[in-house]
């Protein structure tokens, strides 16, 4: 940690220093980039630090002082990225705010951060906060960025973008002085002042504000510029929020950092397009972006003609079995590498163009667990893809997979100058130099996650492989134990169980029982669509769950669940012994689901208590009654009968081992 | 704007003036008068068959009225045809959207601008030179409504393949290349969703604003008409029976009992 008075990033410890010495010594180099009227408009390093030092200029004109904070709302708009720089430059602090939230929950942030200026994008955003400006005694001016429909407003307070960075220019035309005023104030900066405030979208309670310093996000940045060895010439598309702490270190901290060029899509809708365009090397993206090019990618193939499916099909074959060797230059042999090379032509290479991952070096996942399936789907094409564990209370990096080193199932190993280790009861802790300041005007929450020797605790469950790689299995809360006091994650094997593509929902019980059991949802698409092959005929969802034949692919299902468990000696003791597929699709209008699609499991419990019971009982079948909600609000219920099955449960040996 | 002196906001744009309109033995317009202002969204509604989109073909030169005369930007126009409208600040967009299916959203907004195009056949098969820059000009024309209207992710896509959402913004992104003085528009949110609707009347409202347009609208969603409309006429078997604010027509007794208050 960096002792009071002196600063561990360096002579450049802060992002403005970084942005001057960009502007000098790469002057002519792109920095930063936008679709605009259909043409990418590029700015280098040097119009960058210009367009900076005016709009800094201009907020310091309407009153902007050190120390303050500002609320960026937006999508990732360069001007908006420019905003971090011109307020740091300025010793104020910038404060990311999520855009889609909805009034109320912006009006917490702002008003918990006492934003004293607001940089919003559009007329939408502007309308949210002025909703809720009583509430913002502190507020003083707003500046937004689109002027589209804000040319009837009171502009007393509110101020454009351009309209800013004017005043700012005209003010150091007429005073010289001033610019070099600014300089002198960023030279003060220093790495453990305060960079960014960066609210945590807290799945409970209300949103923290992580507070890190220079220091934390500049050693973690470049700590993970390292680890991959990234370039001036790396290209990056930022798309993902820019409240998120990800988006922070890869758009702008690291973009700083190394110098390479961050684009900025036409809209949210083109990013596809916009990423085919730019071709990236260095690539973010969470797993259901991953998902979804495989899924669309296998449902054009179906349209496709014989002849291409068969060659998709039969390359993508060599692919799985050779491609993650080749890419992790293990030996293979000649025969295959031809075969792959061929492939490459005919099918990785024009896939990979679709995707916009042809030039792509390094591809990150992280937020969640992805498929094995997806995730061995891309390495297999040639792509670089690994995953990396992080949080926002870790300037991101806790764990990430050093090339060649990469499993589907873990996470990686501590990062540059990160330590981990794992607590009694199995929760995940981690030191870093990224390790964040405090929670902004919160002492308490700050003392319960961070410990006094520098330790935070993750709130994830895990633990570290043979290899040494970490494992996330759950969330630290979810976490239980059988009554034999085997370690029982319920996420974990739910999970496990949602990666097939027949189950769409699976509820884990076990905690303080004597074995696992499980209730499996079925996924109506793709079980329906095997049944209309198979000429399996149904009426009804119902009927569909309860088919035997739909049991027994599900039994087929947990059993390969089973034998990945029994695999895994933490894991072996909580396998599924008894399963029932429940007879109705859990729906977050009957409360049974989260509005984000997550299991709700007590009251899923309660709801469902008899076949709960019935899975412990020995029954082999149930009768219930379930009350259900239409959408329209009224109430009606479905009878039935479900059976349960019981599984034999895999001996613990290492028998992939022997494989 | 196509090159015509602007009217001041306010004064009269175009009258009709005692249209009758019959196709044979049925009457589809009766004797109708009223006005269109600069700069306000003037909506005309009726039920099913009142003659409303008669009306607009009246207005834009595609019928031509047995009696009585269209009187636009002070000159009276008799025997005008569509193009001639368009030429002078008239654009549309039709209740069944007319859009070339083929053909992608950019190629079928710069279609918008063919009367703006000034250059030759001969240089326009070149692609050189003057009908080069002319090209480029018409493009960034386009690319300000393709970004203006929110579409950009289907650019590229022929419009054959798009939702009618969306078929709906690009046919009013076809009307908005002419850049219009006047915009008719058939109907633009027959057929959406809510939330559809309200991104159509933000676009409506945004147009006014943006291009200082003049907006003639038929609609059938009451809740729209009222929010957005500044003057609304109000038709029933080719009459007009009413004609004000939408406050003062929504409580005109002959308005509720021949249209607001029946069938809805």
């Amino acid at each position: 940690m960096a002792t009071a008075g002196e600063t561990r990033s360096g002579e450049r410890d802060t992002f403005p220093k970084l942005l001057i010495w960009n502007a000098v010594n790469r002057r002519d180099r792109p920095a930063m980039r936008e679709k605009d009227l259909g043409i990418w408009q590029t700015w280098t390093w040097g119009e960058v630090a210009d367009l900076v030092r005016d709009y800094a200029l201009g907020l310091q004109k309407l009153g902007l002082e050190a120390g303050e904070k500002v609320a960026v709302i937006g999508a990732n708009r360069p001007r908006l990225y420019w905003t971090f720089a011109a307020v740091q430059s300025l010793g104020a602090v910038p404060v990311p705010v999520y855009k889609d939230s909805v009034a109320d929950e912006m009006a917490y942030v702002l008003e918990h951060a006492e934003v004293a200026f607001v940089v919003a994008e559009d007329q939408e955003q502007v309308d949210k906060v002025l909703s809720v400006a009583g509430r913002l005694p502190a507020l003083r001016h707003m500046i937004y960025d689109d002027e589209r429909g804000m040319r009837d407003y009171e502009h007393g307070r509110l101020h454009a973008f351009v309209e800013v960075s004017r005043s700012g220019r005209e003010a150091r035309d007429r005073d010289p002085v001033l610019e070099a005023g600014w300089r002198a104030r960023i030279e003060l900066g220093r790495g453990f002042d305060l960079a960014v405030m960066l609210y945590t979208s807290g799945t409970t309670g209300k949103p923290k504000g992580v507070m890190l310093s220079f220091d934390n996000v500049l050693i973690s940045a470049r700590n993970g510029i390292d680890f991959d060895r990234l370039g001036e010439s790396e290209e990056v598309v930022a798309y993902l929020p820019i409240a998120w702490v990800g988006d922070h270190i890869f758009s702008y901290a690291q973009s700083l950092i190394a110098g390479f060029c961050v684009s900025c899509p036409e809209s949210a809708e083109t990013v596809e397009d916009d990423r085919r365009e730019i071709g990236p090397t260095y690539v973010f993206a969470p797993p259901r972006v991953y998902e979804s090019l495989l899924t669309r990618t296998q449902v054009r193939m179906q349209d496709a003609g014989r002849v291409k499916q068969r060659m998709v099909e039969h390359f993508l074959k060599v692919a799985d079995r050779v491609g993650e060797a080749i890419l992790d230059r293990r030996p293979v042999g000649l025969m295959d590498r031809l075969t792959y090379g061929l492939g490459e032509i005919l099918v990785y290479g024009p896939l990979k163009n679709r995707y916009g991952f042809s030039r792509t070096r390094v591809a990150y996942t992280a937020g969640e667990a992805i498929g094995p399936e997806i995730f061995r789907y891309f390495r297999a094409l040639g792509i670089n893809l690994k995953q990396l564990y992080g949080q926002t209370e870790a300037s991101v990096y806790v764990t990430m997979q050093p090339d060649a080193e990469i499993h589907a199932e873990t996470v990686g190993v501590p990062a540059p100058e990160v330590e981990i280790k794992i607590s009694d009861s199995g929760e995940v802790l981690y030191k870093s130099p990224g390790v964040f300041v405090g929670y902004y005007k919160n002492d308490a929450a700050t003392a319960e996650t961070k410990t006094p020797d520098g330790w935070v605790r993750s709130g994830d469950a895990g633990f570290v492989d043979a290899t040494g790689h970490l494992k996330i299995i759950d969330r630290a809360k979810d976490v239980g134990k059988l009554a034999d006091g085997t370690l029982f994650a319920p996420k974990y094997i739910e999970n496990k169980l949602k990666f097939f593509a027949d189950i769409k929902e699976a509820v884990a019980f076990g905690d303080k029982r004597d074995f696992v059991t499980v209730f499996v949802n079925i996924d109506l698409g793709s079980v329906g669509a095997w049944a209309e092959r198979n000429d399996v005929t149904y009426a009804s969802y119902q009927e569909l769950a309860g088919h035997p034949r739909v049991i027994e692919r599900i039994r087929a299902a947990v059993d390969r669940v089973n034998r990945d468990l029994a695999a895994e000696p933490m894991m072996a003791g909580a396998q599924i012994r008894r399963f029932l597929v429940l007879h109705k699709e859990l729906d977050a209008d009957d409360g049974e689901l989260t509005r984000t699609q997550k299991v709700r499991r007590s009251f899923i419990a309660d709801r469902y208590a008899p076949l709960v019971e019935a899975l412990y009982d020995g029954s082999t079948e149930k009768h219930v009654v379930t009350e259900i909600a239409f959408e329209d609000g009224r109430k009606g219920s479905i009878t039935g009968d479900v059976k349960i099955e019981d599984m034999t449960v895999h001996p613990t040996a290492q028998r992939e081992a022997a494989e | 704007m196509s090159g015509l002196t602007p009217i001041e906001h306010g004064k009269q744009l175009l009258a009709v003036e005692n249209i009758s309109l019959s196709f044979g033995g049925v009457k589809a317009l009766t004797d109708v008068s009223f006005d269109i202002k600069a700069g306000e969204v003037r909506a005309i509604i009726g039920p099913n068959g009142a003659g409303k989109t008669s009306m607009l073909n009246v207005i834009n030169g595609f019928y031509h009225p047995q009696i009585g005369r269209v009187v636009h930007r002070g000159e009276a126009r008799t025997g005008r045809r569509p193009h001639e409208a368009a030429r002078r600040g008239i654009g549309r967009t039709f209740q069944n959207v007319a859009l070339f299916k083929g053909l992608s959203t950019l190629d079928n907004i710069m279609a918008g601008r063919t009367l703006k195009m000034t250059r030759g056949f001969f240089w326009q098969c070149l692609r050189f030179g003057p009908a080069l820059a002319e090209e480029i000009d018409h493009r960034a024309k386009v690319e300000e409504i393709i970004d203006f209207l929110e579409i950009q992710h289907i650019r590229k896509t022929p419009v054959g393949k798009l939702p009618y959402g969306l078929k709906k913004r690009v046919e009013l992104g076809r009307a908005l290349a002419q850049e219009p003085e006047l915009l008719l528009l058939d109907e633009p949110m027959a057929g959406m969703n809510l939330e559809e609707k309200e991104d159509m009347s933000r676009f409506i409202l945004d147009i006014r604003e943006t291009y200082g347009t003049t907006i003639a609208l038929i609609e059938h969603d009451m809740g729209v008409v009222m929010d957005l409309s500044d003057r609304v006429v109000v038709l029933e078997y080719g009459r007009k029976i009413a004609d004000g604010t939408p406050d003062e027509v929504q409580n005109d007794q002959t308005v509720i009992d021949a249209y607001l208050g029946r069938s809805h």
